[in-house]
């Protein structure tokens, strides 16, 4: 036991890790899984701020949406709008692996790919369904 | 909904069995529905005014919905953030302070999201 591993000040050996693997879209979905998942716990924040402002009453609420239709404001809500898709898209994709389904290697290629695709479309759908007027239904 | 390990006493190396596994499950599950009402939800009132989004939520199964979906999405959040901390943060004390901070601005953000939709119930 002279070389006991968890004496302090020796390095212990690290196996190989993310540097040295390729890039596979299985693994860059399962990081954007992580990323967006990310994203969402900060979107929490400001679906607390949106309900707060509109709580407040007419001035609150107009405050929260002079913030939100500026530039970099449609900008963040895209990316929760994409975040959301793709979250729950992949997130579907999990549960499905859960059940034993689609765990085969070019299964598991092609609905990761499927899965960039669609929540692409979905929020560019979302904007493209608010910009041609057709958002506001529930008046 | 926990399965028969969750019997074994000692419940292995994460001192909790399959709960988190499960709960992060069943959340999931919860949130598709949940967030698809959401997004009709959302769509359907941009663009309206001020008066439209307060007495959409106003309603009682709006409410109920919006508080249901604030609810599961916190707590799944805290979940898979809890994940994160776990992968990356590896001294102890660091990881308890991330942990609890997690706890906290989870439970802070659901009262937040409830309180202001009972006000907005009953302010109409």
């Amino acid at each position: 036991m002279a070389d006991h591993p968890q004496r302090p000040g020796h390095e212990r050996p690290l196996s190989p890790h993310l540097s040295i693997y390729r890039w596979q879209v299985t693994m860059l979905a399962s990081i954007t899984h992580r990323v967006t998942g990310i994203a969402l716990a900060v979107g929490t924040l400001v679906l607390a701020w949106w309900l707060v402002s509109i709580s407040n009453g007419p001035e609150g609420y107009e405050s929260f949406m002079s913030v939100a239709a500026t530039p970099v404001g449609l900008v963040i809500m895209f990316g929760f709008a994409w975040s959301l898709a793709f979250h729950m898209l992949n997130g579907i994709r999990h549960l499905a692996w859960d059940m034993g389904y689609g765990f085969n290697k070019v299964t598991a290629t092609q609905t990761g790919s499927l899965v960039y695709v669609l929540s692409l479309l979905i929020a560019v759908g979302i904007f493209a369904f608010v910009w041609t007027g057709h958002a506001g239904y529930l008046q | 909904m926990s399965t028969p390990l969750h019997k074994v006493e000692g419940l292995g190396a994460s001192h909790s069995g399959t709960g988190h596994f499960w709960r992060q499950r069943i959340t999931a599950v919860a949130l598709v529905p949940l967030g698809l009402w959401f997004t009709y939800a959302i769509l359907g009132l941009i663009g309206t005014n001020e008066v439209a989004v307060l007495s959409f939520l106003a309603r009682p199964w709006n409410a109920l919905l919006m508080a249901a979906f604030a609810a599961t999405m916190l707590y799944h959040m805290s979940l898979g953030l809890q994940v994160v901390v776990d992968d990356y943060i590896h001294s102890t004390g660091m990881k308890i302070f991330c942990l609890l901070l997690i706890r906290f601005m989870m439970i802070a953000t659901t009262v937040t999201c409830i309180f202001a939709l009972i006000r907005i119930a009953a302010s109409t």
